[in-house]
This record gives structure tokens, sequence and C-alpha cells, in this order.
């Protein structure tokens, strides 16, 4: 973790993508992807289209697409289902390399594959170019509901407090020589995890003091008065406008 | 710390319009815990605007609980509680918790925001601070306990010294009547203590310290008040009391090896 709260995921930058706000951005994102899923699996050229588009929106914000292409990775286990159903499928079949496979599992992997990949690199494009602590503003300001803002918020701050504390817990273990790799020893390790639970929990008590403290009454103020303006929107929906074009193009080549 | 007033004066309550009234008074004070262990029983204090005082006793005292009645987190079961003339009572307790500023021990109990900047904007912005007002709050906390150039930093990335800083921070900028400090020296290296003390003398606030480190009550708060077994058993001029080894070590207080006051 860097400066701040970066996440692996973000690719810090100043491009026109970045300063968007980050609710346009979650909304963008949102339509894309819907008009992926509704485009038929048969209107090939049109998720080269889609890829294309995203490639676009990675060079105005400056993401190189190698760097997309490793976190992409992320996706492959999803994938595995995907390669199964051609030889799982129904009939009929056809020959390829001394192999038979099902062309409906055929068109359905087709289905999963390209629609997870550019549902995966869409989301990718979003947390490439949004911290964060903007993604919980975004929501905030999309109306989530409160609470959820609130746990993701306070998430975010004391997911590495408790890592830490867990780290120390394991320090102070296998200080006294403690080693969980000999099955007899897990115990330790499980009553290491409840304690864990129960000084997350008291913490938890004891930040919630903190906040009554400060006034807070049950929902997160709004710490940000930069106002989004209908250009903001423009901008930000455009490709979506453009994702609607393809979305539409490929109902009626099929 | 100009108009700083040293003895107590127990009549303000009643005073009109001539002197502000104290920043905390505590009239007969009991409380006890749901499962019936009595914590405190009939608290008498009171501290004047300005005044820094010094709340000592061992673990089990009563302290805490005193300190979580002081802004209504712990309702009082007999007495009560008046912040610069206003009742703790529920329907004022929304501006009790503005003018009681609590920094609490531990500063990762406190800050809890993503951002130093967003964590000492909270409090304000709970208490309705908007646009370029809560921006000024924010500036002038954080430049008060010199702060201000880690504003955009998360709380995880600074120093023990300087989260407690933070915290301290997230309290003034709500501006409050009194300052409430919960041991506040614990877990700090000497320098960070040092820099914290600067800080604390160089503000023109009145203020409640509860401490085990007595040298750190008497490099600040000219007036301590003793607690045990939820009972006041010294109030007085700190040097006084800790002078006093009879009374220290009826209350189990002490004084770090190698110290001596006369």
């Amino acid at each position: 973790m860097g400066a701040g709260h970066a996440h692996p995921l973000y690719l810090a930058g100043t491009s026109p993508v970045h300063r968007l706000p980050s609710e346009v951005k979650i909304v963008a994102a949102f339509l894309g992807v819907v008009c992926v899923v509704a485009t038929p699996r048969e209107a090939f050229a049109v998720f080269g289209g889609y890829l294309l588009l995203l490639a676009a929106v990675w060079t105005v914000a400056r993401i190189p697409p190698g760097w997309m292409a490793r976190r992409s990775l992320i996706e492959a286990p999803f994938v595995v289902l995907a390669v199964l159903l051609p030889f799982t499928g129904a009939e009929p079949r056809l020959e390829w390399l001394g192999l038979s496979l099902s062309e409906p599992g055929l068109l359905g992997a087709w289905n999963i594959l390209v629609k997870g990949t550019l549902g995966v690199l869409t989301s990718l494009t979003l947390a490439a170019t949004t911290p964060l602590r903007d993604l919980l503003l975004g929501l905030q300001r999309l109306h989530a509901p409160a609470l959820v803002v609130t746990i993701a918020t306070l998430m975010l701050r004391y997911i590495d407090v408790i890592a830490g504390e867990a780290r120390r817990m394991r320090l102070a273990r296998i200080s006294r020589g403690h080693d969980p790799r000999f099955l007899w020893q897990v115990g330790a390790t499980a009553r290491g995890v409840g304690s864990l639970f129960v000084r997350s929990y008291e913490r938890g008590e004891r930040v919630h003091l903190a906040m009554l403290a400060r006034g807070w009454v049950g929902e997160m103020p709004q710490l940000s008065d930069e106002a989004t303006t209908r250009r903001h929107w423009v901008a930000g929906l455009s490709p979506v406008g453009a994702a609607l074009a393809l979305a539409v193009t490929g109902w009626l080549i099929t | 710390m100009a108009d700083h007033v040293t003895a107590p004066e127990p009549t303000a309550g009643t005073l009109r319009g001539s002197a502000p009234p104290p920043s905390l008074q505590v009239c007969e004070l009991a409380f006890a815990y749901p499962d019936g262990h009595q914590a405190l029983f009939g608290i008498d204090l009171t501290i004047s605007r300005g005044e820094r005082v010094a709340l000592l006793g061992p673990n089990g005292a009563g302290k805490t609980t005193l300190v979580l009645h002081l802004n209504g987190i712990l309702p009082a079961g007999h007495g009560s509680v008046t912040v610069g003339g206003l009742p703790v009572a529920k329907e004022n307790l929304r501006e009790i918790r503005r003018r009681v500023g609590i920094v609490f021990q531990d500063p990762d109990d406190q800050l809890f925001m993503p951002s130093v900047g967003e964590d000492v904007a909270f409090g304000p912005a709970n208490f309705g601070v908007t646009g370029g007002a809560l921006r000024a709050r924010v500036d002038t906390a954080l430049a008060t306990v010199g702060m201000s150039e880690h504003r955009d930093r998360s709380p995880l990335h600074l120093s023990g010294g300087q989260r407690r800083r933070v915290a301290l921070a997230t309290v003034l900028a709500c501006e409050p009547e009194i300052l409430v400090l919960d041991e506040p020296s614990s877990n700090l290296d000497p320098v960070a203590r040092r820099e914290l003390a600067e800080v604390l003398l160089g503000l023109d606030a009145t203020m409640l310290m509860v401490t085990h480190d007595l040298p750190y009550a008497l490099q600040l708060c000219p007036r301590s008040v003793v607690l045990d077994d939820g009972e006041v058993v010294a109030d007085g001029p700190t040097r006084e009391l800790l002078a006093d080894p009879d009374l220290l070590r009826r209350h189990r207080l002490e004084l770090p090896y190698g110290f001596t006051l006369s």
C-alpha cells in the first residue's frame, strides 16, 4: 500500500477519467456492463467494438493495456467452467483437431467468456481510475443505504488495523515455539482467530463511543461539497451512448 | 493562559450575567452499572473556564465512568452535570457533545475515517458546519497541532505521537467548551510526549486530563483532583498533592523512580 489509501487496482493519475466524479463513473460502468450483457452472443463483431471502446477509455485515462491485462487474470478461475462447456454440451457436435465439440456448448462458453471478460475489464477500468474513498463517496451520493456506506467506510479504515493486530498475535505465538505446520497446533491458530474477533468487537464498541462523542447520529456526513455538473454526466455517459449503439447494432445484425 | 483561575468557585453556577458559568459543574453524581457495581458515590467537581485540571486515581477508581458522564454517554444515576451552564440531559445531548470534547486513549479508536482531514471534519460536520466554514475549522485545528501537511494521509501511516495530535485536532475542530483527555501521554515516546505537552500548553482551553502520569499532570495542570473508589478524596494544587507521600500511598499513586517533590 502506498500513501493515502491506494489499493493495488488503482493507478494514480490526473486524466479526465480520473477527475470525473465517482458516481458518474459508477453509473457509467454499470450501464456499460448492462449493454454488454444485453448483446446477443452471435454478434461477434460487436464485442470487438466494446473492446475498442474500452481501449479508447484506457488511452484517455493513460492506462497501459498490459497493466490491465495482468489484473484481468483475476477472472481465470471463472473461465474453467466455460472451458468445460464445449465438451459437455448438447448436440449437434462438430469435429475440430480430432476433438468432438458441442456447438451450443461452444456458443455458451464464448458467451460467458466474452461477457465476463468485458465486465471484468469495465470494473477494472473503474477501479483503476477511482480511489476506494471516492468510490464510497460516489455510493453515498447515489443514495446507497447509509448503513452499507458506513460499514464500508469503517472497513476501509480498520482492515489494516485488524491485520496488524493479527500479525502481532501471530508473532507472539511463534515466539513461544508455536509452529502451525503441525496439525495438532492448529487449535492455537483457531483460538487466535476467536480472540481476534473478540478484540475487534471490543474495538468496535470503543469506536462507536468515540463516534457518539463527536455527535454521530447514524449517517456519515457529506464531507465533500464538490458539485457534480451536467457536463460531468454528459462526459461520463458518452461511452455508454456508444455502448448502447453497439448493443442495438448487435440486435439488428442477428 | 492569561486569565487562568486556580481557585474553584462553587457558587459560579448561580451567577447571572456577571461571569460566565463554570465550564463544568458536577453535583453529587452517583452511578451504578447495571450489574450492581457502584462506580461513583456522590462526586462534586467544579472547573472554571480556562482551568487545567488533572484527574488522578488508581485503576478502577471510576475515572473513565466519570468521563463518560460528562457528555451523556452514561446517564447519571443520581445528581447532575452541567457544561457551560447547560445541563446534561437527553434533549441537550447534541449541544453537550459539541461542548465536551473527549480525546480517547487509543487514537485508533478515535480516528475512524480514511484520511486525517476527513476525520477532523467528521465532528463539526455532524454539528452542522458545512462548506468553507468546515474547511476553515479543519485548517485551524490541524495547524494548531502542527499536522497541516498530513491532511490527506491515512491515520494508519502516522506515528503514535502524530496520531495523538490528530485525535486532539478532531476534538478541537468542534470548538469545545471543555477538553477531556484520557491518558494523553500513554504509549508516547519522550519526544512525542513533550511535543504534545507543548501543543496542550499553547491551547487556550478548559481542560480535564485523566492520567496516571504524575509528572505530566504537574507540568500541565496547576490543579489536581484525586478520585478513589468513586469519591473525590483530594482536590488542590498539583504540586502540594504530589508532595504528600501519605496521600499518594493511600490511593495507589506513585511518582516515578528518582522523582521527589518538596
